[in-house]
């Protein structure tokens, strides 16, 4: 009897294998053909999918902190003023005008008529008012965007069309608001603010959410309600991609339409794909190495143990003169980036800056060691440098042992340093160690970097003496442990300075600075590499409108604006948000070659499965009735 | 080999001496005990492993966006993080005795709710795949070591080892590579799928080849050389000449008499393997973005979620403490020699 059953069960298992392995391959084959052919029905129904490779922790617009999260609920929620897509200044957008009162204190906005949310309530100055007044009640509230409101005296609605927001102190960024406004009506009914929001999300913005799978998709919807006039897609789908190689295969093969984070690598290898367009963008990130100028608490306690030969200005000006930008544009992001200036990106036009040529440093190793020498560093036997006390000068780089950047750049940095006679070690360690480390002072050098916003405050502010820990090594996020009076001075000077002329000139002064102390070395700013199918889609509104992004904009003028195939020129989108359709008609015709070959070879694919398997299932039987016969 | 067969002789060493009656109760309770003794430890050690990692868990979460020092300290309070260690311990364990796995730092759900959404998918996979390489790994093991040294043998075996031995997201990215475009490269389903069931599990079946391809192809070889060590130790034995003496043919021979003897091993592997596999989809999870817990434990990891890496550390050991302790009791009810040596 036993006998008996196992042969059964190995029958079975045999046709569950069989089964298993065939149907997937088999039925897409025939039923429901290849993703090149998903992508020409996506062409019908207008559907745009989005390749993200970051996470998307939560798609709640109190909670929501990832970069893929934030460029959804941007998509979803419209805010009183949006950063245009010319060139990223503020702009209006719910809110129509405004006004401050001459102490900078209080700031009312006029709110636009006849806004409507996506289910057909009306938008009026009382949603803000509902989703800010939360902010200030409830600290669960403000986990997503509570350091805008973190110095707010009241904020009301005086009438429907009327917003007051009363601060303690003047604040620059009342036009940079980047905080999601929801639905009073919806909102006000939801007794746990940080939980899951319910789908469909009603919202204001281009698009509305109507499904969320963690870890898998976001769809949304177009929102017919849209007060700029509907989008000309009907669906947009963001896809999560936790590999980035995945994601590009899934490029070329029509699984998405587009993708952004490339690498050099990739990027050129999409670039010879005749079905896929590539978009090289200005972004904004800047890479720095931070040199340890002597690490202190914000109360002015050494710690951390930097090389003290560092506290030298000249020391670290040398090193500054011997380290390539060009270079490591070039080998490390394969020329994709652009090279050194100031500490704020080039894409941010207004707040960016070069130096001009009697401040400027040109990498050049023999004036490194000319300035070393002169600075009484004298070489030893060995023909490392040694400080003041005769100690020879070695130092610590500290790089993020999973990033690319860093890998490549570290050696030719301690390539370049060693000729100017300091002997660097690479320590390459995780990125929480590198933040830990950092953040105690633990280093001598170190590789870091930071995206940059529009509203050039915060990245200036990691370097002021405040921004230091205290003294558990908590409440700051150092960078280089600058602390400088007349850095702090322009600082606070720019915070409270609302002429956008004379701020930008106080932020430039402040970059001037900073090059001067050489407390950290900008050495490049990479590209966004971004990649999209151009036989489904014609194009995408960039932002800033030259070589700008695609995904990840500040504002959603990226996914609004997006042109499927023969549907025109990609709009442009003025200072006031209005749509003109400039830009030229790119009518080319789309290879359709490309797109029959996935389905050819599916189906060729499953007949070969299922003549193995048939082969197999039928040798096996003529086998048992041999047996059988036996 | 050796390390493989240590579990099988492990259980046979540990096989308790032949009494009568409170025996089996005896010998269940203890490998009960055993277990829950493992899994206290484990959950003593989950909590103590993610807090030694460096770091400061609200610095990491605040890191690139503007943050003043109130807010960070509002969330260290409101994440519990500003109380003693040993509070915070007395704390989850606490809650862990009332089935509550604690919350969530990023996605702001319960632990468990995170978890009970993303097990389905890891246990859809990692039951396929198991299912597929322990019919595969028997039946090449079999087959094997019946024809000792043949080319048979020295192919499959040594196809196996070499799959065995090739980094699992290093096999996924060729078969990512060489399959382009037939096989969706990510995820569960589409996003555009229809919502009726039959269009979901076909896409889903879809989904699941390379995945399931590559978890088979680097787990199937431990089955199949277990299967065909424990059958050569048969081979010589004298029931087979006994029954070859009967006239039996050869085939016969080896399915009738040899393999039931030889599988008693090999099924003890599997279970005892069901566990790790669950914990070894990390990887497969990472490379095509499968919505499972590997990922999810992954995505923690990044982020330093603690409470969510502490949950899937005791669900995922777990796991392999429980395949352990049934793969004990298992063995005594399947092997006679066990109950009565």
């Amino acid at each position: 009897m036993i006998i008996v059953r196992s042969r059964r069960a190995a029958l079975g298992i045999t046709l569950l294998v069989s089964a298993l392995v065939t149907v997937p391959v088999a039925v897409p084959a025939g039923a429901e053909p290849m993703p090149a052919a998903q992508a020409a029905d996506a062409q019908e129904s207008k559907l745009l999918r989005v390749g993200v490779t970051q996470e998307i922790d939560s798609l709640n617009p109190f909670i929501s902190i990832t970069r893929t999260g934030t460029d959804i609920l941007r998509t979803a929620f419209d805010y009183l003023t949006v950063y245009s897509q010319k060139d990223q200044s503020p702009i209006p957008s719910l809110a129509e005008s405004w006004e401050t009162s001459d102490d900078k204190l209080t700031w009312t906005f006029h709110m636009r008529d006849g806004l409507k949310w996506s289910d057909g309530e009306p938008i009026t100055a009382k949603d803000p008012a509902f989703t800010y007044q939360k902010m200030l009640d409830d600290e669960v509230a403000r986990t997503a965007n509570g350091s805008y409101v973190a110095q707010w005296e009241s904020v009301e609605a005086t009438d429907d069309s009327t917003l007051v927001i009363k601060t303690k102190v003047p604040q620059s960024t009342m036009l940079a608001l980047d905080i999601p406004i929801v639905p009073e009506h919806v909102w006000s009914k939801v007794s746990d603010i940080g939980a899951e929001p319910q789908y469909p999300m009603v919202g204001s913005g281009p698009y509305t959410i109507t499904e969320f799978k963690e870890a898998q998709f976001a769809k949304m919807k177009a929102n017919p309600n849209y007060w700029r006039g509907a989008p000309k897609i009907d669906d947009l789908h963001f896809i999560y991609y936790r590999n980035a190689d995945a994601a590009v295969t899934a490029l070329q093969s029509g699984q998405v339409d587009l993708i952004n984070r490339l690498t050099p690598t990739q990027f050129d290898a999409l670039k010879s794909d005749p079905n896929i367009a590539t978009n090289n963008a200005q972004n904004r990130r800047f890479n720095e190495i931070l040199i340890n100028p002597g690490a202190a608490t914000n109360d002015d306690k050494p710690i951390g143990s930097g090389n003290p030969a560092l506290k030298d200005i000249k020391l670290r000006q040398a090193i500054a003169t011997a380290i390539d930008s060009k270079t490591l544009v070039d080998k490390v992001w394969g020329g994709y980036a652009e090279e050194a200036a100031g500490y704020i990106p080039p894409v941010f036009a207004d707040y960016a800056w070069t130096p001009p040529d009697d401040v400027k440093r040109t990498f050049d190793l023999d004036e490194a060691n000319r300035m070393l020498d002169e600075a009484g560093y004298k070489k030893g036997a060995d023909g490392v440098r040694q400080d003041k006390q005769g100690k020879p000068l070695n130092l610590r780089l500290l790089a993020h042992a999973e990033n690319v950047v860093d890998e490549n750049a570290g050696p030719f940095v301690v390539g370049w340093l060693k000729e100017i006679g300091l002997n660097v070690t690479l320590e390459p360690r995780s990125d929480d160690q590198v933040n830990e480390d950092t953040t105690r002072g633990e280093f001598d050098l170190a590789f870091s970097g930071w995206n940059a916003n529009p509203d050039p405050d915060y990245v200036l502010s990691l370097q002021t003496c405040a921004n230091r820990p205290n003294a558990q090594g908590e409440g700051g996020t150092p960078d280089s442990f600058l602390c400088d009076e007349e850095y702090d001075d322009l600082y606070s000077q720019q915070l409270q300075e609302f002429d956008a002329a004379k701020r930008a000139d106080l932020v430039k002064q402040m970059q001037e600075r900073l090059y001067e102390q050489a407390t950290m070395v900008v050495f490049g700013y990479d590209n966004a590499l971004e990649a999209y199918r151009k036989e489904a889609f014609e194009g995408f509104p960039l932002q800033p409108a030259e070589g700008g992004v695609i995904m990840n904009q500040q504002g959603y003028w990226g996914y609004y604006g997006a042109t499927p195939k023969g549907e025109g020129p990609v709009p442009t989108f003025d200072e006031n948000g209005k749509m003109t359709t400039s830009g030229a008609d790119t009518d080319e015709a789309a290879d359709e070659s490309g797109s029959s070959t996935g389905l050819v070879l599916g189906i060729v694919g499953g007949v070969v499965v299922l003549l193995l398997v048939g082969g197999l299932l039928f040798a096996r039987g003529r086998r048992r009735t041999a047996e059988d016969r036996e | 080999m050796s390390d493989i067969l240590t579990p099988t002789e492990d259980a046979l060493a540990e096989a308790p001496p032949p009494t009568r009656g409170g025996g089996a109760v005896r010998y269940v309770l203890m490998k009960v005990g055993g277990g829950l003794i493992s899994l206290a430890l484990v959950v003593v050690l989950g909590f103590l492993l993610f807090r030694v990692l460096p770091g400061d868990v609200i610095q990491t979460m605040f890191r690139g966006r503007p943050a003043t020092p109130e807010a960070m300290a509002e969330l260290r309070t409101q994440l519990g993080l500003d109380k003693p260690l040993f509070q915070q311990f007395l704390d989850y364990v606490w809650r862990l005795l009332h089935g509550d796995l604690g919350e969530s730092y990023v996605y702001r759900v319960p632990v468990l709710q995170k978890i009970g959404e993303r097990l389905w998918p890891t246990l859809l996979l990692v039951g396929v795949a198991t299912t597929i390489a322990v019919a595969l790994g028997l039946w090449l093991g079999t087959r094997s070591a019946w024809q000792r040294g043949s080319r048979f043998d020295r192919v499959s075996t040594g196809v196996a080892l070499a799959l065995w031995s090739t980094p699992t997201f290093w096999l996924g990215m060729l078969l990512l590579g060489a399959t382009s475009g037939l096989f969706p490269t990510a995820g569960l389903v589409n996003s555009d799928t229809p919502p009726d069931f039959f269009s979901q599990a076909v896409d889903i079946a879809h989904h699941m080849v390379l995945p399931t391809i590559t978890l088979v192809a680097v787990i199937y070889a431990q089955y199949q050389l277990v299967m065909r060590s424990s059958l050569l130790e048969e081979m010589g034995a004298d029931y087979l000449t006994t029954a070859r003496a009967k006239g039996l043919r050869d085939d016969l021979v080896r399915r009738r008499h040899a393999v039931p003897n030889a599988l008693l091993p090999t099924v003890t592997l599997v279970f005892l393997h069901l566990g790790f596999v669950i914990a070894g989809a990390v990887t497969v999870e990472t490379v095509f973005s499968w919505p499972g817990l590997g990922l999810l434990t992954y995505d923690a990891l990044r982020i330093r979620d603690l409470p969510l890496l502490q949950g899937t550390f005791v669900v995922l050991a777990g796991a392999v403490i429980f395949m352990n302790v049934l793969a004990d009791l298992l063995y005594r009810v399947l092997d006679p020699r066990v109950r009565a040596s």
